[in-house]
Formats: structure tokens, C-alpha cells, sequence
């Protein structure tokens, strides 16, 4: 991190002495200078900041490819070395800092953000520093940006006691979603997916739900520690989520889950490799030779694989992850081509917009997203396919009724916990649609809000997953 | 503009590109249909818009996207 900070400290402050300098070259010199004249210093200018920014890309995410990606390199090169019956590459032993992914995404973006000329750089190295390292956000994000962050992160605090409350009410309903329903899930998760001799079919289908459940109130409830600690301090993290599984379309969901991340890949890795010059160029040549309703969404479609290639390897060096992304990125495209005959399909039936619909579409949503992300819970690409197959082909209803499900590692309590948890969460959901929940308790009646506190906390303390088997410092997201 | 209404038409004719002044805020175009509009007014226009200017204020309306391409042809 220390290398990190440092590289990018120089070299944002050498980017940031060539706007000046090309600002008042051009300023100084606007009477005389021609328009190609002007053009033409601009470019010497962008060339050098270039080379700047090229170089410190390959410090910043260079530290992150080798500590993150080497043994996933050296695996991938035993298979091809096996099938030559070569000597095997062993494998190295490197040590991972926590939030590595998060805090160099933030860094990139605030180097690429100056390069851009959308704000001088940090002058401070201590900011900069501050800025990359904020202790809430580097287990798990979100991924702030410089601009928005340092308006709050480097202003002078008065005591609030607003923010301290709003914060406290925060942390602990985060610790509420991460200890008393996650933490307590994963129990069942882990039972099903490591054993897939023995769970398939239904179970799969159980442990398929049960992981949407325990990767929304561990990512969410990571957050929400995470932004609640900040608002003690008085500074405001962006939020990540937006009750994505409310969400109408795979798109949707995008924009509203982990939404930090999107919108970095979307203007850092999307935008810069869909509007590049090789890109345009070949879209000029894909609508000459295909044809303009095909040849335009080539260059848009090349750009969506190649992010979500990238999303997938962000989130883990496995080819688990790799084919998660592009997953994604096949519905998204698939749907996207669907688009006609959905418009032929309501035009004629007229049923976009009705409660009944809209159901459907979420539903729909949330068991596509569901069945993507078992390759996020078996040990490999096979057998993720394998349990989903069996999903169709396994089916025996009646295995979940002869009590195999306290088979899974929960008592019946804790099936009445998770219950009461998830109905909780998704009475909070639908709360939050008609504005923030937080406000509204402070609106409301001051016993109500006393209640729910106190029966928040004694629930984490006292039903809190705490034995042998949880683990509460594990977020899952600490690892990518 | 005529040619840049043509374009946005093309992309969305079931938008009033006109009176419309909240595209992208009214989650009318998404980022698909951003990518395609840069290419196409690269086309047309032989200008390009570079990642810095893809923001709302430059993509709300057809009169801003205009705009934009105006002034990124006098730079």
C-alpha cells in the first residue's frame, strides 16, 4: 500500500504540473497561437501525461496482478504443462493485504481522475495517504471516489450528535444482518456446497437461496458498519446498495448492487475501452462489412465481455469468477437482443407496469442472479454446472420433509431466527422505498425508536452466530 | 442538429428528443446507447467526445449533447 501511495502521490503531482503548465502556455499565448497550433501543444502535453500514467498503472495494479494473480497463472500453466507431461511450475507463497482490490481500484480512479483533468491532484501526501487507506472502507469498500470522499474526510468535525446516533443505529444494524443472519446461514451454505455428492437437486435450489440470503446481509451488513462508522466521524461514504433484489432486469440489479464497483468499471474499464480509437475504428468497419443494425454492436458488445471478464478476475483469481462474469454479460446481451419481441410481447398484451408483471420480472431477476452465483459456491466451473443440472434432473421434494434440513448444521431455532431476520429485511426494503428508514425512526414516536435499538442489540448479543464454525471477521468480500 | 435527432430517434423513437431534458437522469439512456451516440456522432460530426465529458449534464438533453459537440469542434 506504502508503494502504491507513494507512486501515485509523484506521479499524479508531475500530471497535475502539466495541466497548469498547458494552461497557462495556452492562456498566455491565445492571440497568437492558431487553432492546429493550440491542438498540437494539447497533444504534446496529453503524450506526456500519458507515459505518466501508463507507468504508474503498471506500479498500481502491477503489485495487484502479481500478489493476486500469480498462482492463479501458475495453476492455469500446470494444466498446459501436464498435458506435455512437463516438469510443474511450484507454487509461490504470497501474502495477500487486506483490501488490496478496493484500496488500488481507489487509487486508480483518483489517478485516472487527474489525468483527466477532472481535479488537481493532492498536494498532501498525508490526504492522499488518508484518502487510500480510510481504516472503514478497506476490508470491503465501497470504492470511493477522491472528489466525493475528501469533501467530508478531510473537513474540520465538530461533535454531532445526529451523525453519532444515525451512525450508531447504522453500525449496528449492520452487525445485526452480518452476525445474527449471515453469520448464521453459512452454516447451511457450507454444508451443501461442500458436499456435492450428497446435496443435490432441491438442496441445491436451498442452498442457492440460502447464499443470496447470507451474501446480502454479509455484503450489506459490511456496509452498513462501514458507513456507520464513518458518519460517527462525520463523513459520508457513498452508499453501495439500493435493494437490488427488487431489481426488474439483470441491468437493474447492476445499478443497484454494489454499485461503487459498476460505476467504476463503468467509467475507468467501460467507457475508455468503448470509445478508444481502435473501438470506433472498428466500428466503421463492422457496419461497412455487417451491416449498420449488427456492425454497431460489436464495438459496444467486445467492450461488455471484456469488463465483465474483468469484473469476474476482480472478484477472485478462479476461473469460477471468470465465467460468473461472463455469464452475466451473456444475459445482459441476450436480453438486450430479446428487447423487440418483449416490446412486440407488450404491445400486445399490455401487461408492463401491472403489480402482477412487475412480480414476475423480480422474481425472475432474482432466480436468474441466484443460479449465476452458484459458481461463486462450488470448488470448480464442473461442478457448479453439474448442481445446477441436478437442479432439473434430482428434483425429490420430499427429501426436505423427512428433516434433512436440520441436517444442515442449524437447529429449528435458528430457522425461526432466519426467518424473523429475513422478514425484517425485507419489511426494512420495502420501508426504505419511501425514503431513508433512518429519518423516518427519528420522525417517529422516540419509544419505538428506543425499542427497536434495544431489541437490535440484545439480538446481536444474545443471538449473534458466535460458536464453533462462525467466524465473524470473515466478510466475504474480504477477500476479493 | 437534425442529424444528431435522427441519430437519437433512431436509437430511442419512442422518445421525445425534443422536450426531453432529463435523459439520462430519467434512466433513458443507458450506458448501450451512450457508446453507440459517441460512435455514431463521431461519424457524423467528426468529433470526439473523450470520457471525461460523459457526464449527465452533457447527455440530459439533446440540446446539451449538441452543445457539447459544438464546442469540442471549435477546441
Amino acid at each position: 500500500m506504502v508503494v502504491t501511495i507513494l507512486t501515485t502521490y509523484l506521479i499524479t503531482i508531475e500530471i497535475g504540473k502539466l495541466h497548469t503548465r498547458r494552461d497557462i502556455f495556452l492562456k498566455e499565448n491565445k492571440a497568437t497561437l492558431s487553432r492546429d497550433e493550440k491542438k498540437a501543444y494539447r497533444e504534446i502535453i496529453k503524450a506526456k501525461q500519458k507515459k505518466l500514467l501508463i507507468l504508474c498503472l503498471f506500479v498500481d495494479l502491477g503489485i495487484l496482478a502479481v500478489l493476486k494473480y500469480t498462482n492463479f497463472a501458475i495453476s492455469n500453466a500446470n494444466a498446459v504443462l501436464r498435458l506435455f507431461h512437463s516438469q510443474e511450475i511450484s507454487f509461490m507463497d504470497l501474502a495477500l493485504p487486506m483490501g488490496i482490490s478496493f484500496y488500488t481500484f481507489q487509487t486508480v480512479g483518483y489517478l485516472v481522475d487527474v489525468y483527466r483533468g477532472k481535479y488537481l491532484p493532492e498536494k498532501n501526501l498525508g490526504k492522499l495517504a488518508l484518502f487510500v487507506s480510510f481504516f472503514p472502507q478497506l476490508i470491503q469498500g465501497p470504492i470511493s471516489r477522491f472528489d466525493d470522499l475528501s469533501k467530508t474526510l478531510f473537513a474540520e468535525h465538530s461533535f454531532d450528535g445526529r451523525n453519532v446516533t444515525f451512525g450508531l443505529q447504522r453500525i449496528l444494524w449492520g452487525f445485526f444482518k452480518k452476525l445474527v443472519i449471515a453469520d448464521r446461514i453459512l452454516v447451511a451454505v457450507n454444508t451443501i456446497t461442500k458436499d456435492p455428492e450428497n446435496y443435490q437437486g432441491i438442496f441445491v435450489f436451498i442452498g442457492m437461496l440460502f447464499y443470496a440470503v447470507q451474501l446480502y446481509a454479509d455484503f450489506t451488513g459490511g456496509i452498513d458498519i462501514t458507513i456507520g462508522i464513518a458518519q460517527v466521524f462525520g463523513i459520508k461514504v457513498q452508499e453501495n446498495f439500493q435493494r437490488p433484489f427488487f431489481s426488474k432486469s439483470i441491468t437493474e440489479y447492476w445499478r443497484r448492487w454494489h454499485i461503487t464497483m459498476g460505476t467504476w468499471f463503468r467509467d475507468y474499464v467501460f467507457y475508455p475501452i468503448s470509445i478508444s480509437s481502435p473501438m470506433l475504428k472498428l466500428s466503421k468497419t463492422s457496419r461497412t462489412k455487417l451491416g449498420e443494425k449488427i456492425g454497431k454492436r460489436v464495438p459496444v458488445y467486445l467492450s461488455s465481455i471484456t469488463v465483465w471478464f474483468a469484473t469476474g478476475i476482480w472478484h477472485g483469481a478462479s476461473w469460477n469468477f471468470i465465467v460468473w462474469g461472463l455469464m452475466n454479460c451473456f444475459v445482459i446481451i441476450v436480453s438486450q437482443e430479446f428487447e423487440p419481441f418483449y416490446s412486440k410481447f407488450h404491445n400486445r398484451f399490455n401487461l408492463r407496469g401491472t403489480y402482477g408483471f412487475r412480480l414476475f420480472q423480480v422474481m425472475r431477476t432474482f432466480l436468474l442472479m441466484c443460479s449465476i452465483r452458484i459458481l461463486d459456491c462450488y470448488r470448480d466451473v464442473g461442478t457448479s454446472f453439474k448442481m445446477f443440472g441436478t437442479m432439473f434432473t434430482k428434483w425429490r421434494f420430499s427429501d426436505v420433509f423427512q428433516g434433512a434440513l436440520l441436517d444442515l448444521g442449524l437447529e429449528k431455532s435458528d430457522y425461526y431466527v432466519l426467518a424473523i431476520g429475513v422478514v425484517i429485511l425485507v419489511m426494512f426494503s420495502l420501508k426504505q422505498r419511501s425514503g431513508n428508514v433512518w429519518e423516518k425512526m427519528e420522525n417517529g414516536p422516540l419509544l419505538l425508536r428506543y425499542a427497536i435499538n434495544i431489541v437490535l442489540l440484545i439480538s446481536v448479543i444474545t443471538l449473534g452466530a458466535y460458536g464453533i464454525g462462525y467466524d465473524s471477521n470473515q466478510f466475504i468480500y474480504n477477500q476479493f | 442538429m437534425e442529424a444528431l435527432m435522427n441519430i437519437l430517434q433512431e436509437l430511442h423513437p419512442e422518445v421525445d428528443f425534443k422536450t426531453n431534458e432529463s435523459l439520462i437522469d430519467g434512466k433513458v439512456l443507458d450506458s448501450f446507447d451512450i457508446i453507440t451516440l459517441i460512435s455514431e456522432i463521431h461519424e457524423e460530426y467528426d468529433v470526439r467526445i473523450p470520457v471525461d465529458e460523459i457526464i449527465p449534464q452533457n447527455f440530459n438533453s439533446a440540446e446539451a449533447l449538441y452543445r457539447l459537440i459544438e464546442r469540442l469542434q471549435d477546441e
